[in-house]
């Protein structure tokens, strides 16, 4: 693999749905699997936007315009590969087999159960940028064990600033580990334009610092997430060493429900990544692939806001956190001093 | 002498107990800067790439939160890693990965998560590494729910701590005192374990208690020798491990001596013994016949020249002063 970094822009699809690359081998149904998770992707953005406009969630991170970055990352990891993220990544997680009720439950301010591990994933970060170094903890046990398995961590355009990122990668390069960067570049962090976070004009040049092989990859096309998280995977899975894959998308919502873009987003913005939206090429490809049809796209379209309203309906009928349950999750052996802690609060309710 | 209780030091103590956790446990692997073939800058870990090779020993890039970050995730997925901080005065480098994803990967994950990672970190003044070579940090974590914190002051502690950390599912941070890496000490060659949160009395007293944490032990029990000379008889505890803290043990000897002073090289100012002081105040302060009162390291940076850190360290004399003044206190 040459160091020099190749920066030239992967695609499958074109923003008109034209294909422009060769289409990675995926099942017909395989092809629906992967729209109908862009599809849920854009209602849980809106709706859960919505709620906490109502005051029925948390604070929320939109996803809006990136479902295919989102469901590319995860969509072809097994169930014994790792998936780490920030909030940016709620999507993928699901697509990795995180419960929409414990994603909810999560938003919503409770302790989930088994979250998310059950799905080897790790909690989202908040604290930007250091779940980078737990995928490089995760792949060292990974090589250390021989296994066949790769750690996948998601990360944002304006985290790669972080001392972390840069520390992960050469990491991750000198131990030639089995790991997958996969930065969600989408313009802004918060308020603040790629072009003020770094002057360098892709992040595939990043890694090329590292001696870490990239990948520049349209993030809005889905089947070019998939053939670049395939071909990555593949480096993995065979000893070949970490690589990082940029994908370039774009934030069609807020930061977070605590911000307001419009102070800052020039709208002409999203009228050109309103163009280059993932569910409408991808919607294309299908149709005139004639594996979706305009009815189909309805009924898929119901489907999915039917099982997010029961999700949370279930979730709105939750009783309230327990108190008490906290002083149970912060040591494996505890000492007797959070058991007397723990019981003043049961005595004080 | 017999072969099973020999004598050897902290730092072979250390190495004992890494090296027979590594024998007994597959899991178990040490990572670091300079810990492979340089053996550590301190030599504990010394012939241990020879024995286990380099997946096992691993010398790091120079990146603390690397190390501490990558330990975290080996933690998380059924590793039992051990890492070396050079020096504790680098864990401010990866603090982030300390304070919010080691110490709250359990409780984010709603308890699911174990988190066996032993950071031994090294502390303490050698005599003039200045001030970002010196200092004892452990205050900073105490205030840091989900860390234990560990901090022996004998080889025998030493060894039997760290396998308790190691063994454990819970993150340590290890305390190693660098003045104490050549203190001898009779240590079995059996395998035990020292439990966290049992104090050890390392002398009895009437007169007055002093407790002693970490590599102040030695000053303490050579005050405690010098006031017995004049009459004065001092208790001497070492909690041994801070989180938790036995804080019953702490208790029960100020009960019987009515007298409090607490030691320790870490600075002054909400120093551990600010935190065991107020716990004195909580549950014994019907017993205290004078005020609790503290001997630590002056509120100022470590000192490069050797007669100012002599100056600003706990010495015997400061020791042996402070006990006599609150034996002889009236109220």
């Amino acid at each position: 693999m040459s160091l020099i970094a190749d920066d030239t822009l992967y695609q499958v699809l074109s923003p008109t749905g034209e294909v422009v690359g060769s289409v990675p081998a995926i099942a017909p149904a395989g092809h629906l699997n992967l729209y109908r998770w862009m599809v849920f992707g854009r209602v849980f953005s809106d709706r859960m936007t919505a709620l906490q406009r109502q005051g029925r969630m948390g604070t929320f991170a939109e996803v809006k315009g990136q479902e295919a970055a989102c469901v590319g990352l995860a969509a072809r990891l097994t169930e014994e590969d790792w998936l780490m993220g920030s909030y940016r990544e709620s999507l993928a997680y699901m697509v990795k087999g995180v419960p929409l009720a414990a994603q909810l439950k999560h938003w919503g301010g409770y302790i989930p159960d088994n979250y998310p591990f059950e799905a080897r994933c790790l909690p989202f970060q908040i604290v930007l940028a250091t779940q980078v170094l737990h995928a490089v903890g995760i792949a060292h046990a990974i090589k250390y064990k021989g296994e066949p398995h790769v750690a996948v961590v998601g990360i944002g355009d304006g985290a790669t600033s972080e001392g972390d990122f840069n520390e992960a990668l050469n990491a991750a390069a000198v131990f030639e580990l089995p790991v997958i960067f996969v930065v969600q570049n989408n313009g802004w962090a918060i308020s603040v334009p790629r072009h003020a976070q770094t002057r360098v004009d892709s992040f595939v040049r990043r890694a090329a610092g590292f001696a870490v092989p990239g990948l520049r990859v349209d993030g809005n096309d889905i089947l070019a997430m998939i053939g670049a998280m395939d071909t990555a995977l593949d480096r993995a899975r065979s000893g070949g060493g970490p690589t990082l894959i940029e994908a370039e998308t774009y934030r069609m919502g807020a930061h977070t429900t605590a911000d307001d873009p419009t102070r800052y987003r020039p709208p002409e913005d999203l009228e050109l990544w309103g163009r280059r939206d993932p569910i409408i090429r991808y919607r294309k490809f299908l149709m005139d692939r004639q594996l979706l049809t305009d009815l189909e796209d309805e009924q898929l379209q119901d489907d999915v806001t039917a099982e997010f309203e029961a999700a949370v309906a279930e979730f709105e009928a939750l009783p309230p956190q327990d108190v008490a349950q906290h002083f149970d999750l912060i040591l494996g052996n505890p000492p007797p001093q959070l058991a007397r802690q723990k019981a003043q609060i049961l005595n004080e309710q | 002498m017999s072969t099973l209780h020999r004598e050897i030091t902290f730092s072979e103590a250390l190495r004992e107990a890494m090296t027979e956790e590594m024998e007994r446990d597959p899991s178990v692997f040490l990572m670091g800067e300079d810990v492979g073939l340089f053996g550590g800058v301190f030599g504990v870990s010394a012939g241990m790439l020879e024995q286990f090779g380099e997946n096992r020993v691993r010398d790091t890039p120079i990146s603390e939160a690397a190390i501490v970050g990558a330990g975290l995730g080996a933690a998380l997925v059924g590793m039992r890693p051990i890492v070396e901080i050079m020096f504790a005065d680098f864990t401010t480098v990866a603090m982030d990965q300390i304070v919010n994803q080691v110490a709250k990967a359990r409780y984010m994950s709603g308890g699911k998560a174990n988190v066996p990672l032993t950071l031994r970190v090294v502390n303490g003044a050698p005599g003039s590494a200045a001030a970002q070579h010196s200092q004892s940090p452990e205050a900073w974590f105490m205030n840091v729910p989900g860390l234990k914190i560990a901090i022996p002051a004998t080889p025998y502690d030493a060894k039997g701590l760290l396998k308790t950390a190691i063994r454990g599912e819970d993150p340590v941070m290890f305390f190693e005192h660098k003045m104490l890496y050549a203190a001898r000490d009779i240590v079995p060659a059996e395998d035990y374990t020292v439990p966290f949160g049992e104090a050890a009395l390392r002398r009895e007293g009437t007169d007055a208690t002093v407790i002693a944490i970490g590599g102040v032990l030695p000053n303490v029990l050579a005050a405690a020798e010098q006031l017995a000379g004049s009459g004065i008889s001092v208790e001497v505890i070492d909690p041994r491990t801070l989180v938790p803290l036995d804080t019953a043990a702490l208790v029960e000897s100020v009960k019987k001596t009515h007298r409090a002073v607490i030691v320790h090289e870490a600075h002054r100012r909400a120093g551990p013994g600010a935190e065991i002081a107020a716990v004195l105040a909580e549950e014994a302060i019907g017993y205290l016949d004078g005020p609790v009162i503290r001997v630590a390291t002056k509120n100022v940076p470590f000192p490069y020249h050797p007669e100012l850190e002599k100056f600003i360290l706990p010495g015997v004399d400061d020791i042996a002063q402070a006990v006599t003044g609150v034996v002889n206190y009236v109220l």
